[in-house]
């Protein structure tokens, strides 16, 4: 991480064998440049889970939840476990739940497409309350061709399994969307998410 | 060993853990012992009963959780290994019947018929106190050894493939899941 406060990326400045055109070449470069996620909003969410009850958190790492993250990591009331399929977390939240913890899932969209199965066998079939945080990749602004194909699933996906799901886009409105998101997942023991989109998590240069 | 027998070893020491089996056999064989309220049987998420015992044992730190895994199950989530490992929550114990087979949808093998060591795997992961058993007497000693450690611990019983003559479970899912967190909030 730089000195502002900004992460770079993991992606190492991309070495294939030429002919490239110069112009695709370019854009490699720069994607690789700066990852600009904002920690200000970072920290807007993270404290607006924390106020709503949340100790457990359980995370894959994922570039818009970097600060999230390790904000998680840094706080002595806060748990985070690190998973390598989010299918686990869904078994994790469970366990918490049931012995009475407050837990949230951080996770990228492409994370919930691979946890639709205990979403539904375990989460929905259980009654079991859901918190999940979703970086909302792969839409409007989105220049990772890779992200773009779960960006139009997810929210038909959402829609498809009836999840109640709200945007977190506005950070003076997201500590109230996320106490409202943790109430209704808990009234209703269902599944609730929030996704995490673009203008909030991500600081245009 | 039959894991049934495996079974009724246990018991008289988890009666009072916090318990998550997974579906099938396991399940049936530990409910025909006696159900208890502190008992989850996970059906079907096949491979997250262990993922449950995590959230369990991070939420409960001062009560045991014992986990009754299967091969079949958890090579479906062997990345818990290493969730497992790096958490390393010390009042967790993973027991996982290894019958090399999916017994209850037609005796399939699984790769541990044809040598994945899901102990080694465990070790491997990271989870130091794994260990692979195959006899009563085996088990019976790597069990007093983990509650006896207080440590994280996976222990791989080798079992035969063969199970309870019928499936049935004279509980209700939403039952069992609703009498279990009742339980959970009642315990300190």
């Amino acid at each position: 991480m730089s000195s502002d406060g900004r992460v770079r990326s993991f992606m190492p400045t991309i070495i294939t064998r030429p002919p490239i055109p110069l112009c695709v070449q370019t854009l490699l470069i720069v994607k690789s440049a700066s990852m600009p996620v904002s920690k200000e909003n970072s920290r807007v969410v993270f404290d607006a889970l924390t106020r709503s009850g949340v100790s457990l958190m359980s995370a894959l790492p994922e570039t818009w939840l970097v600060h999230i993250m390790t904000m998680a990591d840094d706080d002595p009331n806060t748990t985070l476990v690190r998973i390598t399929r989010e299918e686990e977390a869904i078994g994790i939240s469970a366990g918490a739940h049931l012995a009475g913890v407050r837990s949230a899932l951080l996770m990228q969209n492409h994370g919930f497409l691979a946890s639709v199965n205990p979403i539904v066998s375990l989460a929905m079939l259980y009654k079991i309350p859901l918190l999940m945080l979703i970086s909302y990749r792969g839409h409007m602004g989105e220049d990772a061709p890779w992200q773009t194909m779960g960006g139009r699933m997810t929210e038909p996906l959402l829609q498809a399994l009836d999840i109640p799901y709200d945007y977190l886009r506005d950070p003076s409105d997201v500590e109230r969307q996320i106490s409202a998101a943790a109430t209704l997942a808990e009234s209703s023991l269902t599944p609730v998410a929030l996704l995490l989109e673009r203008q909030l998590m991500w600081e245009e240069e | 060993m039959k894991r049934s027998e495996a079974l009724r070893l246990l018991y008289p020491d988890v009666k009072d853990d916090i318990v998550v089996t997974i579906m099938g056999a396991v399940a049936v064989e530990l409910y025909s012992l006696g159900h208890r309220p502190n008992f989850f049987y996970l059906q079907h998420a096949m491979g997250l009963a262990s993922s449950m015992g995590l959230g369990l044992a991070l939420a409960k730190p001062d009560h045991r959780v014992t986990v009754f895994d299967g091969d079949g199950s958890v090579l479906m989530n062997m990345g818990t290994f290493s969730t497992l490992a790096w958490v390393a929550p010390r009042n967790l114990t993973h027991v996982v019947f290894d019958n090399e087979s999916l017994l209850s949808v037609g005796g399939f093998p699984t790769a541990t018929s044809a040598g994945s060591d899901i102990a080694g795997i465990a070790r491997s992961s990271g989870i130091r106190r794994s260990r692979m058993v195959r006899t009563l007497e085996e088990l019976e000693t790597a069990w007093k050894e983990s509650r006896s450690a207080n440590e994280l611990t996976t222990i791989v019983a080798k079992v035969e493939a063969s199970g309870p003559a019928s499936f049935a479970m004279d509980i209700k899912m939403l039952e069992n899941r609703f009498e279990f967190e009742r339980w959970l909030r009642e315990v300190k």
